[in-house]
């Protein structure tokens, strides 16, 4: 992990409300791991004082320019707007010096052999997804995506997956896009076709806590990537802890989700906790 | 004609002694933003910083508060971590064996739920040799027991720093609250008591709300605001505590540039601490270092002693 001070080579609207961000990363690649996050910096002056964590999308090259020169490394972020720091960043263009922090946490713990994997990503959630749909398939497993979202604004970069060779269904909750319902039908119905597959999901907490309950019952693998909001990034301030299966208070277990996670094998949180602290009423 | 011979500029001398404590320069972190050292190893070169200070110690491991435990505000953040930590036996197991390896004085911040328990911990950290010296922590405004309790009242901080004393065989920083009336009472009881240095100040109590939910932002109520937003008033008591004691006093609160180092030096702080402004970049106190030095060596100061309380008044 590494401090870059650097600029950003594009900002684009991909649908309304979500932008993708190129920011120049030399050395980013071959340290990036599926699922992990960076601290973006919007801008040097206040506010927003804080920086922001974001999933990364992916990294990559730019094709050599015909000067010659080395192909430029980039990292790929891809935000929505919800706030004051996100409203800044999608106004910067392509040149405008930000700052980054990563590559940061703990990613998905990528299974060494083929076999079936389901994918479940919830709107933004679909970020940290796509490199491990790109290590999955590169691993010979057979990998399908299951994208939802309230409505089609909120289906994201599908196509780009299907490009990497993943099988995927969308629903939206308006049926504007796809089937119309939520996410986790199509995973009961996929997970009946498939009851090996293994499953990695990112979302909002009402998701993932349906998502876990459709696990629990199948007896299938989980791996969730959490979004808490954090000061650091690094595991210094404390501020983005979640509690751990048998957190009590008797015998209090904290995990960070900046350093233990985001990533996490659901086993080993205490989803009623996570539920009741994002307000989805109750997981069990 | 002008001498040819090159002129080098000459840097500074940095260096300052608190408590008995050589430090290589006045900056260091403030406890709780800087974890135990080792987080911030890969941004910042910690042989460059004057010293490093560790997340709050008790005697027994401690939970911390409930969830949400931080939210952004106008120029500074709330928290209320609830002073979670590994406890003391898990830091020397497991944290100081890298800490031993960085030429770097350490300062152990700790605190205690009772009078006995500051004691206890305070004789623990007599154990490890490589402690340049501790903290106490009476002004966490977080917690029930072990924190503001002690630091608002001058008797009972008198008291807790008097034990503490009595047990640490090691220099004795006492870290004081900003929530009081007037801090120069506290800071005159604590210095009595035995103080070899005050460091001030910690958060100032404050609270947030989502409009939308009507839910207080942070679990917890209340939290301590820190940031660049509560820099004035620390500069401010830091001034005041520095006309009342004769202790060195450490200058912290919401410190993110050189030059705000710079105005609690010059108001009198021989050192300052760097909090929040570590989460927002992790190597600003590097940034702060170079920028000290830069001004010395624009204003003609061969030694930052010739800053520190050259306030006019």
């Amino acid at each position: 992990m590494k401090n870059y001070r650097t600029k950003i080579i594009s900002n684009q609207e991909i649908s309304p409300g979500y932008y993708r961000m190129r920011i120049l990363a030399p050395g980013f690649s071959e340290k990036a791991q599926p699922g992990q996050f960076v601290m973006f910096r919007v801008q040097r002056s206040l506010p927003p004082l804080l920086r922001r964590p974001f999933g990364i999308f992916r990294t990559g090259f730019l094709p050599a320019d015909c000067d010659g020169l080395a192909p430029k490394e980039f990292v790929e972020i891809v935000y929505k707007v919800v706030g004051r720091g996100t409203s800044i960043m999608a106004e910067l263009h392509e040149g405008d010096k930000v700052e980054l922090l990563g590559p940061l946490g703990n990613g998905f713990d990528v299974p060494t052999c083929d076999g079936e994997r389901i994918l479940v990503g919830g709107g933004i959630g679909l970020v940290p997804l796509y490199m491990l749909a790109g290590k999955l398939v590169e691993k010979g497993c057979s990998v399908r995506l299951l994208m939802g979202g309230r409505t089609r604004d909120d289906i994201l970069a599908v196509t780009e997956f299907e490009r990497l060779g993943v099988e995927t269904y969308v629903s939206t909750d308006d049926g504007s896009l796809g089937e119309e319902g939520l996410v986790t039908q199509v995973l009961e119905r996929k997970l009946q076709k498939f009851p090996k597959a293994e499953v990695f999901a990112c979302g909002p907490m009402p998701m993932l806590c349906a998502v876990r309950e459709i696990c629990m019952a199948n007896k299938t693998s989980l791996q969730v990537s959490l979004e808490e909001s954090m000061a650091c990034g690094v595991g210094a301030c404390l501020g983005c802890v979640v509690k751990g299966a048998g957190h009590t208070d008797e015998r209090p277990s904290y995990l960070c989700t900046c350093k233990v996670g985001p990533v996490f094998k659901a086993q080993y949180l205490d989803w009623n906790a996570l539920a009741q602290s994002h307000g989805c009423g109750g997981c069990e | 004609m002008s001498e040819t011979t090159k002129t080098t500029v000459k840097k500074p001398n940095m260096v300052v002694e608190i408590a008995g404590i050589k430090l290589r320069n006045p900056v260091m972190p403030a406890s709780g933003t800087f974890g135990y050292g080792e987080e911030y190893a890969s941004f910042l070169n910690l042989e460059n910083i004057g010293a490093i200070v560790t997340k709050g110690l008790s005697l027994k491991p401690k939970a911390g508060n409930p969830t949400p435990r931080i939210a952004e505000t106008i120029s500074g953040m709330l928290n209320a971590i609830g002073l979670q930590n590994v406890g003391i036996d898990a830091f020397i197991q497991h944290k100081m064996p890298f800490l031993r390896t960085v030429n770097t004085p350490v300062i152990a911040n700790f605190f205690g739920n009772t009078l006995e328990e500051y004691g206890e911990v305070a004789k623990r950290l007599n154990d490890i040799p490589e402690i340049a010296a501790g903290e106490l922590n009476i002004s966490c405004p977080n917690v029930k027991q072990g924190g503001i309790v002690f630091g608002t009242d001058p008797k009972a901080a008198s008291e807790v720093v008097a034990q503490v004393r009595k047990n640490l065989q090691k220099p004795l920083i006492v870290k004081l609250t900003p929530n009081v009336t007037d801090i120069t009472v506290v800071a005159r009881a604590v210095e009595e008591a035995g103080a070899d240095a005050i460091s001030c100040i910690n958060t100032i109590t404050g609270m947030s709300v989502d409009i939308h939910t009507r839910k207080p932002r942070i679990a917890n109520r209340t939290g301590g605001l820190s940031g660049p937003a509560i820099r004035p008033i620390a500069v401010r008591m830091v001034h005041q505590v520095v006309q009342t004691v004769s202790v060195p006093v450490i200058g912290i609160g919401g410190i993110s540039r050189p030059m705000d180092a710079l105005e609690f030096l010059i108001v009198g702080a021989k050192a300052v601490q760097v909090g929040t402004a570590n989460f927002v970049d992790p190597s600003v106190m590097q940034t702060i270092i170079d920028g000290i030095e830069a001004f010395c060596i624009d204003e003609g100061i061969e030694d930052i002693h010739e800053l520190i309380g050259s306030l006019k008044l």
